[in-house]
Protein backbone atom coordinates (compact mmCIF):
# COMPACT_ATOMS: atom_id res chain seq x y z
CA UNK A 1 0.00 0.00 0.00
CA UNK A 2 1.98 3.21 -0.87
CA UNK A 3 0.85 6.38 -0.06
CA UNK A 4 -1.83 7.69 -2.31
CA UNK A 5 -3.50 4.24 -1.46
CA UNK A 6 -3.30 5.19 2.60
CA UNK A 7 -4.87 8.59 2.05
CA UNK A 8 -7.68 7.01 -0.21
CA UNK A 9 -8.37 4.97 2.31
CA UNK A 10 -8.21 7.73 5.10
CA UNK A 11 -10.61 9.39 2.95
CA UNK A 12 -12.80 7.04 2.47
CA UNK A 13 -13.26 5.70 5.91
CA UNK A 14 -13.82 9.54 6.51
CA UNK A 15 -16.77 9.87 4.24
CA UNK A 16 -17.77 6.29 5.45
CA UNK A 17 -18.09 7.34 9.00
CA UNK A 18 -18.97 10.88 8.45
CA UNK A 19 -22.09 9.22 6.45
CA UNK A 20 -23.03 6.43 9.07
CA UNK A 21 -23.40 9.49 11.28
CA UNK A 22 -25.30 11.44 8.55
CA UNK A 23 -27.91 8.70 8.44
CA UNK A 24 -28.40 7.82 12.26
CA UNK A 25 -28.21 10.80 14.69
CA UNK A 26 -31.19 11.62 16.48
CA UNK A 27 -30.09 15.77 16.19
CA UNK A 28 -31.24 16.79 12.64
CA UNK A 29 -29.05 19.55 12.41
CA UNK A 30 -26.40 17.19 12.82
CA UNK A 31 -26.63 14.93 10.16
CA UNK A 32 -27.08 18.09 7.87
CA UNK A 33 -23.37 18.78 8.97
CA UNK A 34 -21.86 15.06 9.02
CA UNK A 35 -23.53 15.31 5.61
CA UNK A 36 -21.11 18.31 4.86
CA UNK A 37 -18.29 16.18 6.35
CA UNK A 38 -19.18 13.32 4.26
CA UNK A 39 -18.89 15.41 0.67
CA UNK A 40 -16.31 17.05 1.79
CA UNK A 41 -14.41 13.59 2.51
CA UNK A 42 -16.14 12.40 -1.26
CA UNK A 43 -13.74 16.07 -3.03
CA UNK A 44 -10.91 14.48 -1.51
CA UNK A 45 -11.09 10.97 -2.84
CA UNK A 46 -11.87 12.97 -6.04
CA UNK A 47 -8.65 14.74 -5.88
CA UNK A 48 -6.50 11.09 -5.30
CA UNK A 49 -8.78 10.46 -8.65
CA UNK A 50 -7.21 12.84 -10.82
CA UNK A 51 -10.39 14.59 -10.91
CA UNK A 52 -9.31 18.22 -10.33
CA UNK A 53 -12.14 20.34 -11.78
CA UNK A 54 -14.55 17.82 -9.78
CA UNK A 55 -13.09 18.70 -6.28
CA UNK A 56 -13.83 22.24 -6.72
CA UNK A 57 -17.23 21.96 -8.37
CA UNK A 58 -18.32 18.91 -5.36
CA UNK A 59 -17.11 21.87 -2.51
CA UNK A 60 -19.09 24.65 -4.43
CA UNK A 61 -22.16 22.74 -5.22
CA UNK A 62 -22.51 20.14 -2.36
CA UNK A 63 -20.71 21.49 0.65
CA UNK A 64 -21.46 24.81 0.45
CA UNK A 65 -24.84 25.01 -2.27
CA UNK A 66 -26.90 21.66 -1.19
CA UNK A 67 -25.67 21.51 2.75
CA UNK A 68 -26.91 24.99 2.86
CA UNK A 69 -30.29 24.05 1.39
CA UNK A 70 -30.83 21.40 3.63
CA UNK A 71 -30.15 23.34 6.37
CA UNK A 72 -32.93 25.81 5.15
CA UNK A 73 -35.42 23.41 4.79
CA UNK A 74 -34.72 21.95 8.07
CA UNK A 75 -35.53 25.13 9.96
CA UNK A 76 -38.47 26.25 7.43
CA UNK A 77 -40.17 23.03 8.29
CA UNK A 78 -39.59 23.73 12.16
CA UNK A 79 -37.59 20.22 12.67
CA UNK A 80 -36.80 19.85 16.16
CA UNK A 81 -33.09 20.58 17.33
CA UNK A 82 -33.18 18.48 20.16
CA UNK A 83 -32.78 14.55 19.86
CA UNK A 84 -36.19 13.44 17.56
CA UNK A 85 -37.58 10.15 17.93
CA UNK A 86 -36.04 7.56 15.63
CA UNK A 87 -38.00 4.98 13.90
CA UNK A 88 -39.25 1.73 15.21
CA UNK A 89 -37.01 -0.79 16.29
CA UNK A 90 -38.38 -3.57 13.65
CA UNK A 91 -37.96 -0.86 10.76
CA UNK A 92 -34.33 -0.08 11.77
CA UNK A 93 -33.36 -3.96 11.74
CA UNK A 94 -35.34 -4.36 7.85
CA UNK A 95 -33.26 -1.40 7.17
CA UNK A 96 -30.08 -2.73 8.54
CA UNK A 97 -30.53 -6.05 6.56
CA UNK A 98 -31.56 -4.43 3.34
CA UNK A 99 -28.73 -1.97 3.54
CA UNK A 100 -25.89 -5.07 4.56
CA UNK A 101 -27.66 -6.96 1.69
CA UNK A 102 -26.89 -4.42 -0.93
CA UNK A 103 -23.19 -3.74 0.53
CA UNK A 104 -23.24 -7.70 -0.18
CA UNK A 105 -24.19 -7.66 -3.57
CA UNK A 106 -22.29 -4.47 -4.46
CA UNK A 107 -19.28 -5.47 -2.75
CA UNK A 108 -19.27 -9.50 -4.12
CA UNK A 109 -20.18 -8.01 -8.25
CA UNK A 110 -17.26 -5.20 -8.35
CA UNK A 111 -14.45 -7.22 -6.03
CA UNK A 112 -15.38 -10.18 -7.52
CA UNK A 113 -14.90 -8.90 -11.51
CA UNK A 114 -12.86 -5.42 -11.25
CA UNK A 115 -10.93 -5.75 -7.78
CA UNK A 116 -7.61 -6.66 -9.02
CA UNK A 117 -7.07 -3.83 -11.48
CA UNK A 118 -5.15 -0.85 -10.87
CA UNK A 119 -5.52 2.80 -11.95
CA UNK A 120 -1.52 3.78 -13.47
CA UNK A 121 -2.07 7.27 -11.89
CA UNK A 122 1.32 8.16 -13.63
CA UNK A 123 -0.48 8.20 -16.98
CA UNK A 124 -4.00 9.28 -16.39
CA UNK A 125 -4.37 12.73 -17.76
CA UNK A 126 -5.83 14.79 -14.96
CA UNK A 127 -9.26 16.14 -14.83
CA UNK A 128 -8.27 20.29 -14.95
CA UNK A 129 -10.77 22.77 -15.95
CA UNK A 130 -9.01 23.03 -19.45
CA UNK A 131 -9.12 19.14 -20.15
CA UNK A 132 -12.95 18.87 -18.70
CA UNK A 133 -13.84 21.94 -20.91
CA UNK A 134 -12.50 20.46 -23.94
CA UNK A 135 -14.43 17.33 -23.38
CA UNK A 136 -17.12 18.94 -22.39
CA UNK A 137 -17.72 20.96 -25.45
CA UNK A 138 -16.22 18.63 -27.78
CA UNK A 139 -18.20 15.36 -27.23
CA UNK A 140 -20.83 16.30 -24.84
CA UNK A 141 -22.23 19.88 -26.33
CA UNK A 142 -26.00 18.12 -26.28
CA UNK A 143 -26.80 16.53 -22.99
CA UNK A 144 -24.63 19.50 -21.44
CA UNK A 145 -27.50 22.22 -23.52
CA UNK A 146 -30.21 19.48 -22.29
CA UNK A 147 -29.01 19.94 -18.96
CA UNK A 148 -29.29 23.74 -18.67
CA UNK A 149 -32.75 22.93 -20.14
CA UNK A 150 -33.27 20.96 -16.96
CA UNK A 151 -31.92 23.31 -14.46
CA UNK A 152 -34.08 26.24 -15.94
CA UNK A 153 -37.46 23.52 -15.26
CA UNK A 154 -36.38 22.87 -11.69
CA UNK A 155 -36.30 26.39 -10.84
CA UNK A 156 -39.40 27.88 -12.12
CA UNK A 157 -40.84 24.40 -10.84
CA UNK A 158 -39.26 25.09 -7.31
CA UNK A 159 -40.63 28.89 -7.77
CA UNK A 160 -44.08 27.86 -8.98
CA UNK A 161 -44.12 25.07 -5.85
CA UNK A 162 -43.57 27.09 -2.78
CA UNK A 163 -45.17 30.45 -4.32
CA UNK A 164 -47.71 31.66 -1.19
CA UNK A 165 -51.10 32.08 -2.91
CA UNK A 166 -53.31 34.02 -0.82
CA UNK A 167 -55.52 32.72 1.45
CA UNK A 168 -58.98 30.94 0.61
CA UNK A 169 -60.68 33.82 2.77
CA UNK A 170 -58.79 36.67 1.80
CA UNK A 171 -60.05 37.38 -1.94
CA UNK A 172 -64.17 37.36 -1.27
CA UNK A 173 -63.97 39.67 1.95
CA UNK A 174 -62.11 42.84 0.24
CA UNK A 175 -65.16 41.49 -2.67
CA UNK A 176 -68.13 42.13 0.01
CA UNK A 177 -66.76 45.16 1.05
CA UNK A 178 -66.26 46.36 -2.22
CA UNK A 179 -69.75 45.57 -3.64
CA UNK A 180 -71.78 48.53 -1.41
CA UNK A 181 -69.22 50.78 -2.94
CA UNK A 182 -70.18 49.48 -6.60
CA UNK A 183 -73.75 49.61 -5.44
CA UNK A 184 -73.68 53.02 -4.60
CA UNK A 185 -71.66 54.11 -7.67
CA UNK A 186 -73.42 54.82 -10.64
CA UNK A 187 -71.95 51.28 -12.71
CA UNK A 188 -74.22 49.14 -9.58
CA UNK A 189 -75.43 45.83 -11.63
CA UNK A 190 -79.29 45.33 -11.82
CA UNK A 191 -79.26 42.36 -9.22
CA UNK A 192 -77.30 44.50 -6.94
CA UNK A 193 -79.43 47.35 -7.26
CA UNK A 194 -82.93 45.22 -6.46
CA UNK A 195 -81.32 43.93 -3.99
CA UNK A 196 -80.93 47.16 -1.80
CA UNK B 1 -3.58 2.83 -6.87
CA UNK B 2 -5.62 -0.07 -6.85
CA UNK B 3 -9.41 -0.03 -8.47
CA UNK B 4 -10.40 -1.75 -5.34
CA UNK B 5 -10.45 0.81 -3.07
CA UNK B 6 -12.79 3.19 -4.75
CA UNK B 7 -15.11 0.37 -5.17
CA UNK B 8 -15.26 -0.83 -1.80
CA UNK B 9 -15.43 3.17 -0.45
CA UNK B 10 -18.56 3.35 -3.51
CA UNK B 11 -20.48 0.13 -2.39
CA UNK B 12 -20.28 1.14 1.25
CA UNK B 13 -21.35 4.12 1.23
CA UNK B 14 -24.35 3.40 -1.08
CA UNK B 15 -25.19 0.91 1.12
CA UNK B 16 -25.48 3.66 4.03
CA UNK B 17 -27.48 5.71 1.86
CA UNK B 18 -29.70 2.49 1.16
CA UNK B 19 -30.42 2.34 5.48
CA UNK B 20 -30.69 6.02 5.33
CA UNK B 21 -33.42 5.86 2.77
CA UNK B 22 -35.15 3.06 4.71
CA UNK B 23 -35.02 4.02 8.30
CA UNK B 24 -35.50 7.78 8.38
CA UNK B 25 -38.87 9.44 9.79
CA UNK B 26 -37.62 13.13 8.25
CA UNK B 27 -38.48 13.63 4.84
CA UNK B 28 -35.31 16.48 4.33
CA UNK B 29 -33.16 13.54 5.80
CA UNK B 30 -34.29 11.11 3.13
CA UNK B 31 -33.07 13.58 0.79
CA UNK B 32 -30.23 14.19 2.77
CA UNK B 33 -29.61 10.04 2.21
CA UNK B 34 -30.41 9.87 -1.14
CA UNK B 35 -27.18 12.61 -1.65
CA UNK B 36 -25.17 9.82 -0.05
CA UNK B 37 -26.32 7.11 -2.46
CA UNK B 38 -25.38 9.84 -5.89
CA UNK B 39 -22.37 10.21 -4.55
CA UNK B 40 -21.34 6.47 -4.53
CA UNK B 41 -22.19 6.29 -7.69
CA UNK B 42 -20.11 9.44 -8.95
CA UNK B 43 -16.79 7.73 -6.81
CA UNK B 44 -17.44 4.72 -9.15
CA UNK B 45 -17.91 7.12 -11.90
CA UNK B 46 -14.73 8.98 -11.11
CA UNK B 47 -12.56 5.59 -10.16
CA UNK B 48 -13.66 3.75 -13.97
CA UNK B 49 -12.53 7.36 -15.61
CA UNK B 50 -9.22 7.24 -13.69
CA UNK B 51 -9.06 3.54 -15.09
CA UNK B 52 -10.37 3.29 -18.66
CA UNK B 53 -8.29 6.54 -19.06
CA UNK B 54 -10.58 7.61 -22.23
CA UNK B 55 -9.66 11.00 -24.26
CA UNK B 56 -13.13 12.12 -23.69
CA UNK B 57 -13.41 11.96 -20.09
CA UNK B 58 -16.64 9.73 -19.96
CA UNK B 59 -16.57 9.29 -16.17
CA UNK B 60 -15.89 12.71 -14.96
CA UNK B 61 -18.30 14.50 -17.34
CA UNK B 62 -21.51 12.08 -16.16
CA UNK B 63 -19.99 13.19 -12.65
CA UNK B 64 -20.50 16.67 -13.70
CA UNK B 65 -24.03 15.94 -14.93
CA UNK B 66 -24.88 13.48 -11.69
CA UNK B 67 -23.85 16.64 -9.64
CA UNK B 68 -26.39 18.94 -12.20
CA UNK B 69 -29.22 16.81 -11.74
CA UNK B 70 -28.71 16.31 -8.31
CA UNK B 71 -29.00 20.19 -7.12
CA UNK B 72 -31.87 20.03 -9.59
CA UNK B 73 -33.73 17.26 -7.60
CA UNK B 74 -32.68 18.65 -4.04
CA UNK B 75 -33.95 21.79 -5.06
CA UNK B 76 -37.28 20.33 -6.29
CA UNK B 77 -37.93 17.90 -3.44
CA UNK B 78 -37.13 20.31 -1.04
CA UNK B 79 -39.90 22.50 -2.22
CA UNK B 80 -42.23 19.90 -2.08
CA UNK B 81 -41.19 18.68 1.30
CA UNK B 82 -41.96 22.51 2.30
CA UNK B 83 -45.29 22.46 0.36
CA UNK B 84 -45.82 19.36 2.02
CA UNK B 85 -45.37 20.98 5.57
CA UNK B 86 -47.41 24.11 4.49
CA UNK B 87 -50.12 21.80 4.12
CA UNK B 88 -50.02 18.97 6.69
CA UNK B 89 -47.81 20.71 9.43
CA UNK B 90 -45.57 17.70 9.25
CA UNK B 91 -42.77 16.32 7.51
CA UNK B 92 -42.86 12.99 9.19
CA UNK B 93 -43.07 10.51 6.60
CA UNK B 94 -45.16 8.28 8.66
CA UNK B 95 -47.60 10.90 8.71
CA UNK B 96 -47.84 11.15 4.96
CA UNK B 97 -49.73 7.87 4.15
CA UNK B 98 -52.55 9.56 2.64
CA UNK B 99 -52.35 11.31 -0.92
CA UNK B 100 -55.42 13.66 -1.00
CA UNK B 101 -56.08 16.14 0.83
CA UNK B 102 -58.07 16.35 3.81
CA UNK B 103 -61.38 18.36 4.12
CA UNK B 104 -60.54 20.74 6.94
CA UNK B 105 -57.05 21.80 4.95
CA UNK B 106 -57.40 24.91 3.26
CA UNK B 107 -56.10 24.32 -0.53
CA UNK B 108 -54.48 27.08 -2.22
CA UNK B 109 -56.00 25.67 -5.60
CA UNK B 110 -59.70 26.59 -4.07
CA UNK B 111 -59.47 29.90 -3.87
CA UNK B 112 -59.72 30.53 -7.37
CA UNK B 113 -62.68 28.57 -7.88
CA UNK B 114 -64.50 29.82 -5.27
CA UNK B 115 -63.90 33.33 -5.49
CA UNK B 116 -66.47 33.74 -8.25
CA UNK B 117 -68.67 31.32 -6.77
CA UNK B 118 -68.47 33.61 -3.61
CA UNK B 119 -70.75 35.69 -5.01
CA UNK B 120 -73.75 33.57 -5.48
CA UNK B 121 -75.07 33.70 -2.32
CA UNK B 122 -74.50 36.58 -1.90
CA UNK B 123 -77.29 37.15 -5.14
CA UNK B 124 -79.02 34.23 -3.18
CA UNK B 125 -79.50 36.44 0.12
CA UNK B 126 -80.69 38.94 -2.14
Amino acid sequence: MNLVELAFVLLGALALGAGALAVTTARVVHAALWLAASLAAVAGCFLLLAAELLVWIQVLIYVGAVVVLVLFALMLTRAPTGPAPGAPRARLIVAGVVAAATAAVLLGTLLGTLGGERIDLESTRVGTASEMGGALFSGWVLPFEALSVLLLAALIGAIALTRRLPAPSAPSRPRSEAQPADAAGSTAGPEEGSGR
Amino acid sequence: MSLAFPLAVSALLFSIGVFGVLARRNAVLLLVSVELMLNAANINLVAFDAWWADALHAGQVLTLFVITIAAAEIGIGLAIVLLVFRARGSSDLDDLGILDERADVPEPIEADIEAPAASEPHEARA
